[in-house]
């Protein structure tokens, strides 16, 4: 018993926030007598919080060198009509349109990360700024209008899902998919413990290796049969997964990423190792601006609609997100896995508090707690390790 | 009343994994400065932070005795309320309040609430004095020069009807003259009646100003001497530092000096905050390959803004001047293009110019030399690995493994992980700017021998040092610096402290205390 307590409580910091998620989980389980994971609601949880998470993606890598972005929501707006504008009005290409619609977020990610980067303004007072901006562009362009709807080809990027392989009851393709990312973590984790102990750095016991394996298998194959019982694997979470992935490896592997920890971490010691401080500022802007216009095209393609409302209080989501998923306010600190894992316990809270019918006053207040209390356990754990 | 004003007895302090203090005990006679002296986690600080309460009563064991009552002090405020004051190592001053602010922050002059300026001027005005500084009590702290700074935290303590005061490391950011000042101010207010500590790890201050000494290893008192009863040398108290003998502080070296490596010609450069006040002006040197050269001069003097401006223009506008390397000119427009060009500086200030703190020992290693590592923009982490730990061998750096964090790590394991990252970055040029600031004296054998190895290997190392044993020790050559310019150039063999002393205090221009003064 003893030993489980001290394994519970090495590792609480590194899982403590899975754990929040599957606790949270299974209040609102019982809370909404299993309603909360039946599977449309499941489908239903990764719609309605993906382009939050994709927000999250890239705040985080704003948060971890040090910054903060108030803009993205009225950016994801702004891109969000433009689409509908280049769509509907002009009649161009999806695809062109929605190239078009990257272009422009990375420009406007250019745009400020360029006051950010060169000329120093800091970060909170460029992006309020761009806040108020490009909502206000977004008004402009849709003359206080709604634009919609959008071509049917367009929407399927939101509310699509993978064909399937043949004509079953359970959705073959997720239950397949599931199967295959199970092999391939497992085989993953096996090598890198192997390397692990060939370096001799303090690995966890095999005991709690063998569990946490096990323990993920069944949640990964658990979720897929899970979409696989409903419609199958929405487009969008294979668009949410890929970017997870390419996110994830160019934060730990990448030049790229370690200069962004370098930078969050001691900007003047970065800068005189060789780092160009400036320019990687520049392009996590760019990249945020990028994300953002992704965002805004998913939530456009969701609504089928372009909105002057469109996008409200993202920004706040997805920063709440990051914090959640440990990321530190100082900057250096916090992972894409993280900020993916905020954004999740905010989703169910959402979702299960709507589920048992709280109202919008009391999921605000809760939602607000949550995220303070969140924060403080973080704090705690890391002064509780100094000390 | 004993003579004793303050006993510590049997005291232990444990952190989880470690005893940073164990049965310790002082004691200190009234009215005497008495050093302490150890090595990097001896456990001068603890025993400090234990004695004004940083650490309150029932974290530690053993009794404090503070003029003969035993004190179980809850805070800090309650051990400056008996008069025990401690000035730490890193000022605590808020450089945008003025003097008068900081001296009487959280102790404001009052009335009902609303602060009394007047006095507050007049008390700053009075405290001012005391210490010798000739400054305007509205003065932002910020606009004074570090040197200056330590004398608004001495009468800061003053302020606080002071009867221990504790000095941790006061003049490790000092020049010579300041600390010259600081040391006279100690023996002033000894006379006065006033008792002290002082931790440093400058034992000739140590010696000069010292009625008793008292050694920690490990977190064990060693021994007390009496400066005045016992024949107590520099070399006796390094050995009770460090447990042996020290046979020779500096290495043996043969230099093998080979063809000029580097060529800084008509270097001028402009004050970063003033555009129009020369930093440097008109510096011309050499350094060849194999040679160790020492930049000596007093704070301010230009030297860490003369090696900034050369690596890659990291200080400084509008730079004039040349660089010819290896015969050939070069440009050092950016920090890139000085690595590129074979250049390193290893900065004074390790935690906030040299090291990602919350990063670990191989992350730090690998962060100049990345590219080496990458292919195709994705990091190599087994190559990494391998690198790392490779350094850590040859620095010789103390951690269970290269996973530790650097901002745990001793001061002197720290300097060799910035050491260690340089040198993996493979350059042809060293800077290295205070290399064994704060550092205790077995680190700094062991960074000297780096050193050493360095120059052996044919590459041109660059030495700034505001120690001048330090420089006269390590280099083949010594340049000295003045108020922006080179004032001598003094070859080994002639070099002594007082030749170099000279130099440094022969100005051309104006004589100014700090670099941060202003005009």
């Amino acid at each position: 018993m003893e030993a489980i307590t001290k394994l519970f409580k090495s590792n609480v910091r590194q899982y403590g926030m899975i754990i929040a998620l599957i606790v949270i989980m299974i209040l609102f389980t019982v809370l909404t007598g299993g309603l909360l994971v039946k599977p449309i609601n499941i489908t239903n949880l990764i719609l309605q919080n993906s382009y939050i998470l994709v927000l999250a993606i890239g705040m985080v890598l704003v948060i971890i060198t040090g910054h903060i972005d108030l803009s993205v929501g009225s950016i994801a707006a702004f891109v969000g009509a433009m689409s509908a504008i280049m769509m509907v009005d002009w009649g161009l290409p999806a695809w062109v349109a929605v190239v078009a619609s990257l272009v422009i977020g990375g420009l406007i990610g250019a745009w400020q990360g360029f006051w950010v980067a060169y000329v120093k303004i800091p970060a909170f007072i460029v992006t309020l700024a761009g806040m108020l901006l490009f909502r206000g562009l977004t008004m402009i362009v849709l003359e206080g209008q709604s634009i919609s709807p959008f071509p049917a080809g367009f929407t399927k990027i939101s509310s699509g899902f993978v064909p399937n392989l043949a004509d079953t009851a359970t959705n073959l393709v997720a239950i397949l998919a599931g199967i295959a990312f199970t092999v391939l973590y497992v085989f993953n984790e096996l090598r890198a413990r192997r390397e692990q102990l060939k370096y001799k750095f303090d690995v966890s016991s095999s005991g709690l290796f063998i569990f946490k394996l096990v323990a993920i298998a069944v949640v990964l194959n658990l979720f897929t049969f899970m979409l696989a019982s409903y419609a199958g694997i929405p487009n969008i979470l294979v668009l949410l997964f890929v970017l997870i992935l390419a996110y994830s490896f160019m934060m730990n592997k990448t030049v790229m990423g370690r200069h962004v920890y370098a930078l969050g971490g001691n900007e003047k010691a970065a800068g005189l190792s060789g780092v160009k401080t400036k320019k990687v500022t520049f392009w996590v802007f760019v990249n945020m601006g990028v994300l953002a216009a992704v965002s805004g095209l998913i939530f456009a393609a969701r609504l089928d609609a372009a909105t002057p409302r469109a996008g409200t209080n993202f920004e706040l989501d997805a920063i709440a997100a990051c914090f959640i998923g440990g990321a530190s306010a100082s900057g250096g600190i916090g992972t894409v896995f993280g900020a993916i894992i905020g954004g999740l316990v905010m989703g169910v809270l959402n979702n299960g508090m709507s589920l048992i019918g709280l109202g919008i006053d009391w999921q605000q207040g809760i939602k607000g707690l949550v995220l303070l209390l969140a924060v403080a356990f973080d704090i705690y754990n890391k002064n509780k390790r100094v000390a | 009343m004993s003579e004793y004003i303050l006993e510590m007895r049997g005291i232990v302090k444990s952190f989880p994994g470690v005893k940073a203090l164990d049965d310790v005990n002082i004691r200190v006679r009234k009215g005497e400065i008495q050093s302490l002296c150890g090595e990097n986690g001896a456990g001068k600080s603890t025993l400090m932070k234990v004695l004004s309460g940083v650490y309150p009563h029932g974290s530690y064991e053993g009794d404090i005795l503070f003029e003969g009552q035993t004190c179980e002090f809850k805070d800090i405020k309650q051990s400056e309320e008996k008069g025990i004051v401690i000035i730490h190592q890193e000022l605590a001053l808020i450089p945008y309040l003025s003097i008068a602010e900081n001296i009487f922050l959280g102790n404001e002059r009052s009335k009902k609430g609303i602060i009394d300026w007047n006095e507050t001027i007049v008390k700053t005005s009075e405290l001012l004095k005391k210490v010798g500084l000739n400054e305007n009590p509205n003065t932002l702290v910020g606009d004074i020069g570090v040197g200056k700074q330590q004398l608004v935290e001495i009468a800061k303590a003053l302020s606080k009807k002071v009867k221990l005061l504790i000095l941790d490391e006061p003049t490790a950011a000092l020049n010579e003259n300041d600390s010259e000042n600081l040391l006279r101010l100690m023996l002033e207010f000894k006379r006065e009646g006033m008792t002290c500590i002082l931790i440093s790890h400058k034992l000739n201050e140590v010696s000069k100003v010292s009625d008793s000494i008292t050694i920690l290893r490990d977190g064990h008192t060693i021994e007390t001497l009496d400066m005045k009863a016992d024949q107590v040398t520099e070399d006796r108290i390094i050995s009770g530092m460090v447990g042996r003998d020290m046979t020779s502080r500096y290495p043996e070296r043969q230099p093998n000096i080979g063809d000029v490596a580097l060529e800084v010609r008509d270097w001028t450069v402009y004050h970063e905050h003033h555009p129009d006040r020369k930093a440097l002006d008109n510096i011309n040197m050499t350094i060849r390959r194999g040679e160790i050269v020492g930049i000596a001069g007093l704070m301010g003097a230009g030297r860490t803004e003369l090696a900034m401006s050369i690596f890659g223009k990291s200080y400084g506008r509008s730079i004039s001047g040349t660089l010819v390397k290896d015969g050939k000119e070069v440009r050092n427009n950016t920090v890139n293009q000085a690595i590129d060009n074979g250049f390193a500086y290893v900065t004074e200030d390790r935690k906030e110019y040299g090291l990602i703190l919350m990063d670990d020992i191989k992350r730090n290693i690998s962060l100049t030399g990345l590219r080496k590592l990458t292919k195709r923009a994705v990091v190599n982490e087994r190559e990494e690995v391998l690198v790392a730990e490779d350094m850590r061998k040859r620095m010789n750096i103390k951690s269970p493994n290269i996973l530790q964090k650097t901002g745990n790590l001793s001061g002197g394991n720290q300097q060799k992980v910035v050491l260690g990252k340089w040198i993996f970055a493979e350059p042809d040029i060293l800077i290295l700017d205070e290399p064994t600031r704060g550092i205790d004296v077995g680190a700094k054998y062991e960074i000297y021998t780096i050193i050493h190895q360095l120059a052996a290997q044919g590459k041109a190392v660059i030495v700034i040092s505001s120690e001048l044993p330090e420089v006269i020790g390590l280099s083949d050559r010594i340049y000295v610096m003045n108020a922006g310019k080179i004032t001598g150039e003094v070859e080994r063999a002639d070099a002594s402290q007082e030749t170099l002393m000279k130099y440094m205090t022969n100005t051309g221009g104006v004589k100014r205390g700090s670099d941060h003064q202003t005009v």
